[in-house]
């Protein structure tokens, strides 16, 4: 009892203070258990996407045989090659990226130029024009989306991608809260030296702010990226010909199409290749997407 | 601060320059809300009250509220709402499983991130893509659920997807596995924000884990709980792409339907404009008030003060 009294003193006076717990040996085995068992649940969790994977390289006879089996014996390649090969396949995905790359351009600019104005700049109903912008978090799209279908119809659009680019060019307002929210941290002293040096808004702007928050946009375009990557309500609504449909409307197509035909493979192979550019984004950023879904949190 | 008045006359010169080009660089996302959002709420209200088809005439064709009233009395609309409250029953089932397994990642055990990660790959997972997935795994014959349950028992597993009341299981299991990544990563920011010292406090005290728990963790983990059952409540009663997937006519006796499913099917399936409108409109109503429940219950019961 004393022994570890003294024990724990010591390690507090190494003023390490977040570790001063000294872990027995007890909590030790305690903690090995725990991981073990989440451990077990995450596999749990991932394993649906690795079978996912598995089911891709089956053949129709293995996967329609009845039994249980996981590993693809033998492994086919060939529903990866079929599928990039589909014209519709590709189309699909030429018609995301036609859309994500003006939007992610020109939304950009208009969303951190906003978050700028409304965290640096002083003008009158700063606050009532931000709470209204707020607003458009709150609204769901199902509420909007029978009136911008008759608005996109009216204007003629609903033959091309427009009903989904034009919108987004006017900004993110979720990407204006969070780098408003960043420029915060960011000392306004930066503005008036600017100003004394003579430097216009917009040149404060471009030269200043806008390569400071570079982190903070990067994270939220890469969030904004895959929400368009992964949209299906809004394209399913408003793309009329099947030319300009987008890679999730074609992927839901092709599982309608090919489950009758039970050709689960290339359903799967044409699911795992949608989802390849956004899993590979989280991997190579999660630092920085976990760490802004946990401030959305606590915020 | 001598000749102040001076500089104030020069400032609201400037700040006025200042002004303009603040509202020229707010104009986009202004305009943009203006165009998509105030000016589409207004018409679904007015389209609400018509019969409009999409081509007949909007104007000659308003009824009122009659709409409303024959939403009221639709028995097949409130089947679709019951099926949305009952999709939440997977709120709090991902609610408990969240925080239990951020309070075990919470405890310095190694390879914290790999399993953060594995968490979370569900979330960020397209969702008409792991709706597709999941349909195959509860696929009646060939499914990877029934499958395990044959190597198990040897008998045939129940028919996840086409069995009335199966099927409001598989879709809850469905949304928990998805949903679950983004509730272990609040939980877990939540609980890193709390001091250690109140632990220690605690604990020199003589408070057992459980009393540690239930006067520590989760009164000062209530504002993430809070945030958690708000955004889940208002994503709850949003669910549509994975019926449409999973469920493509709404299932066996359209037990799977959801109100936004059901709206689409009258909007753009039927072309009953009006009649969606009205289902809109309610939709909004019931998450405005979900929201003003958020304002109202920040203050009421969630325990702020750190």
């Amino acid at each position: 009892m004393s022994a570890d009294n003294t024990k724990k003193k010591k390690a507090r006076g190494n003023a390490q203070y977040k570790t001063d717990r000294v872990i027995t040996p007890r909590e030790r085995a305690m903690n090995i258990f725990i991981f073990i068992l989440l451990f077990l649940v995450a596999l749990t969790m991932v394993f649906p996407l690795v079978y996912m994977v598995l089911t891709s390289f089956m053949t129709k006879n293995q996967i329609l045989s009845g039994r249980l089996t996981l590993i693809p014996n033998p492994v086919l390649i060939g529903k990866y090659s079929e599928v990039l090969s589909k014209g519709q396949f590709i189309s699909g995905v030429i018609n995301t990226i036609k859309v994500e790359i003006p939007v992610l351009l020109i939304g950009g600019f208009t969303s951190s130029l906003a978050a700028f104005a409304f965290a640096k700049m002083e003008f009158r109903g700063k606050d009532k024009f931000f709470l209204a912008l707020l607003a458009t978090i709150m609204i769901p799209f199902a509420v909007v989306m029978i009136p911008q279908y008759v608005l996109f119809t009216k204007l003629g659009w609903t033959n091309s991608l427009l009903p989904l680019i034009i919108p987004g060019l006017f900004g993110n307002v979720s990407m204006i809260f969070f780098l408003r929210q960043n420029l915060y941290s960011i000392p306004s002293d930066l503005m008036d030296a600017a100003k004394l040096d003579g430097c216009t808004y917009f040149g404060t702007y471009w030269r200043v702010f806008l390569p400071l928050m570079k982190g903070a946009l990067g994270t939220q375009l890469m969030l904004w990226f895959m929400g368009i990557w992964n949209d299906y309500l809004a394209p399913t609504i408003f793309l009329r010909s099947e030319a300009n449909w987008t890679l999730q409307v074609v992927i839901r197509s092709f599982n309608s199409y090919y489950a009758i035909q039970s050709d689960y493979a290339l359903i799967m192979a044409a699911s795992v290749i949608a989802m390849i550019p956004t899993l590979l984004l989280f991997f190579v950023f999660q630092r920085m997407i976990i760490e802004s879904i946990a401030i959305s949190g606590i915020k | 601060m001598a000749g102040s008045k001076k500089v104030k006359v020069k400032m609201s010169q400037m700040a006025k320059r200042e002004e303009r080009w603040a509202w020229l660089f707010i104009a986009p996302p202004f305009i943009g809300f203006m165009c998509f959002m105030a000016y589409p709420i207004v018409f679904a209200l007015i389209v609400s009250c018509s019969r409009w088809t999409g081509i007949n005439s909007l104007w000659g064709n308003l009824v009122g509220l009659r709409n409303y009233i024959e939403i009221f009395q639709d028995a097949k609309f409130w089947k679709a709402m019951v099926t949305t409250i009952i999709y939440m029953i997977g709120i709090p089932i991902g609610m408990i499983l969240g925080m239990t397994i951020a309070m075990g990642l919470n405890r310095g055990i190694p390879g914290k991130r790999l399993l953060t990660t594995m968490y979370y790959v569900p979330v960020v997972s397209s969702l008409v893509a792991v709706s597709i997935l999941w349909a195959w795994v509860f696929n009646y014959d060939y499914g990877l659920l029934n499958g395990i349950y044959k190597a198990l028992t040897g008998a045939h597993g129940p028919n996840w997807l086409g069995d009335e009341h199966m099927i409001k299981v598989s879709m809850i299991i469905f949304m928990v596995w998805k949903g679950l990544g983004s509730s272990i990563i609040l939980y877990l920011a939540g609980l890193q924000n709390i001091p250690r010292d109140y632990y220690e406090a605690a604990e020199i005290d003589g408070a057992s884990g459980w009393q540690r728990f239930r006067n520590i963790t989760l009164p000062l983990l209530s504002p993430v709980t809070f945030y958690i059952l708000i955004t889940s409540l208002i994503g709850g009663f949003q669910v549509f792409v994975e019926v449409q997937v999973m469920a493509a006519s709404g299932g066996p006796n359209y037990s799977a339907a959801t109100v936004v499913f059901y709206l689409y099917e009258k909007a753009f399936t039927n072309g009953q404009l009006g009649y969606g409108s009205a289902i809109a409109v309610i939709l909004a109503i019931i998450i405005f008030m979900i929201t003003a429940l958020n304002f109202w219950g920040q203050n009421k019961w969630v325990n702020t003060d750190i």
